[in-house]
């Protein structure tokens, strides 16, 4: 994801003048070399000094210009949150803050670098967007939308290697809305994010141990959420499930469940989330979803439990 | 970026004088309009704000100002709407209405107000921003000075010194900030409560700016330090300045960081500064 997002990146500027990425000492170094062999005035390293990043992207953007501030997820909200709230999205200003390794992605690296609850803090400020592609294809047209938007966006990308999955979706990536990625009758699966793999497992065996027809949505943009796509989803299915790599607190399965509420839904709602603690384990990204009790095996069951 | 007409530019220093005489009795009458207002720390950097405006700041063929200024230090935004009526940027009935519903000025200044470049108000801000604003005029080759006010409390906080260390770095050389040095800051002296901060030029010397320290309260000294700079690196000047300079009463006293004057009070600052306009 971060290599295409830094190969997008090199094709906006190509398009585009005032583009600058600004980075805290975190860059993909191979797919960032042609933007900075061509553009070098344009990539500007500040060090660590996650503050400065920010605001240094709101001076840019105040003169005319398109900034994505990039640097790991944690980093990338947490420390500078003022920055991020008053000079970003007070100002509703174009700069895109880029956090590698949403979620639990960085696995080997331990609960400081655990970005579990990121959509909450940053989508809790008023103007800001969130939008987290599920693979490298969603990452490339995400890229595009968020040089394009005129306020601030999250773009909250994996870290590295994520396969593609979107390449046969039967809709197109657009900003603000869910998108269909795989047809299905019975069952619906939403998810955002790189844990959008772990819906495909789970389909293919409803598939084929259980004879459901399964769906799969991918909620890239978290926020503005798409409520009418939700609800739509709602109406058409028997079973719904969201699957994502964030706390059950604030962000999409407790909206699910809201909108849920709010049009009196016929369907099985179910949801899985990372759990609201931090965990003290090292392994890969799945042993760290396994640790907070997100299996394949454990949403099949919970979905043939619950029809 | 150092240029040939603004050494050839003149300052007068004494309309100067004149216009911060004038702001401070236009601040204190809308003091009797509200209960609290940072008249103090407006009243330390008004010798700054109007220097910047009226004598450094580049103009085009229109008079209109090509230069941009961000006050950093945004509870002092009195002096600077005092300047942007002046200036005739701000409607009077506006700064009439200071902190009244319907209005658009508030305590600290707000985006998308005219005259004001960003949001201020929590301190740190500023001078990032400004690093970012410099940095597009400096590679899109616009030829246009940033100037910046910060207070010596703001100072203290970290994101100051993440962009102090950057800037040079990034090439910057269009860039002027001015710290209003009042030694004040909200619960007490600056120098107790951070005494090995000073002296504060030092600090920022090492990091590769062109420093100079000047009276804050001098326009012509102001003026003079910031047209005559190198502009090999941007620069910080220093001010050393007096917290609610101008009111005796007010002068280094912290409960005017907040506090406006009563009836009894504004009379009296009224008549110091009528007593200073005759000597």
């Amino acid at each position: 994801m971060r290599d295409t997002f830094a190969r997008t990146l090199y094709q906006v500027a190509k398009k585009r003048s005032n583009v600058f990425i600004v980075v805290a000492d975190i860059s993909p170094a191979g797919s960032m070399a042609p933007f900075r062999e061509e553009f070098p005035d344009h990539f500007i390293n500040v060090g660590v000094a996650e503050q400065t990043m920010i605001s240094l992207c709101a001076g840019l953007a105040l003169r005319g210009c398109t900034a994505f501030a990039y640097t790991i997820a944690t980093f990338s909200i947490y420390r500078p949150f003022e920055q991020v709230r008053i000079d970003l999205c007070y100002q509703n200003l174009p700069v895109t803050v880029v956090g590698i390794g949403g979620g639990v992605s960085y696995s080997t690296l331990g609960g400081t670098h655990h970005a579990q609850e990121d959509i909450a803090v940053v989508g809790a400020i008023p103007n800001m967007a969130v939008i987290a592609p599920c693979d490298p294809l969603e990452t490339e047209a995400a890229t595009w939308v968020c040089a394009e938007r005129n306020g601030p966006t999250y773009l909250r990308l994996g870290k590295a290697g994520e396969p593609n999955l979107t390449g046969d979706a039967p809709e197109p990536f657009e900003f603000g809305k869910v998108r269909k990625i795989k047809e299905g009758r019975d069952v619906c699966i939403i998810a955002y994010g790189p844990i959008m793999k772990m819906a495909f497992e789970v389909a293919e065996k409803l598939e084929r141990d259980e004879q459901r027809s399964v769906a799969i949505y991918s909620a890239h943009t978290v926020k503005p959420l798409d409520t009418a796509g939700i609800k739509r989803i709602l109406d058409n299915f028997e079973t719904v499930a969201v699957v994502e790599e964030h706390s059950v607190r604030g962000s999409l399965g407790g909206q699910v469940k809201q909108l849920a509420w709010d049009v009196r839904a016929n369907c099985k709602l179910l949801t899985f989330s990372l759990r609201d603690e931090f965990i003290h384990q090292f392994g890969s990204q799945r042993d760290m979803w396994t640790a907070h009790g997100l299996t394949p095996e454990i949403i099949y069951d919970a979905i043939v439990a619950g029809s | 970026m150092m240029k040939e007409d603004t050494l050839a530019k003149t300052f007068d220093a004494a309309a100067s004088k004149r216009r911060c005489r004038k702001f401070r009795r236009r601040i204190l009458d809308i003091s009797q309009t509200v209960s609290a207002l940072h008249a103090a720390g407006a009243f330390s950097c008004l010798e700054i704000v109007d220097s910047i405006y009226f004598g450094l700041m580049q103009r085009d063929d229109e008079g209109r100002l090509t230069d941009t200024f961000l006050l950093s230090k945004g509870h002092g935004s009195l002096a600077q709407y005092v300047v942007l009526e002046e200036l005739g940027i701000l409607p009077r009935e506006e700064l009439d209405n200071f902190c009244k519903p319907g209005c658009i000025l508030g305590t600290h200044p707000d985006f998308g107000i005219p005259g004001i470049e960003a949001a201020t108000g929590s301190l740190g801000h500023g001078l990032p921003i400004t690093v970012g604003m410099a940095l597009a005029d400096k590679v899109q080759g616009i030829d246009r000075t940033v100037y910046v006010v910060l207070s010596d409390g703001e100072l203290q906080e970290g994101s100051v010194w993440e962009a102090m260390m950057i800037a040079p770095t990034l090439g910057i050389k269009n860039l002027v900030a001015v710290v209003d040095l009042n030694d004040f800051q909200s619960l007490g002296r600056t120098s107790e409560t951070h005494p090995n901060f000073y002296p504060v030029l030092d600090k920022v010397s090492a990091f590769g700016w062109e420093t100079v320290e000047v009276d804050g309260h001098d326009q012509q000294a102001i003026f003079d330090a910031v047209s005559s700079r190198l502009g090999g690196a941007p620069m910080m000047v220093i001010a050393r300045t007096v917290k609610g300079k101008g009111v005796s009463y007010m002068e280094n006293v912290p409960i005017w960081h907040y506090r406006s004057p009563s009836p009894e009070e504004y009379q009296q600052a009224l008549l110091e500064l009528a007593g200073e306009e005759e000597a």
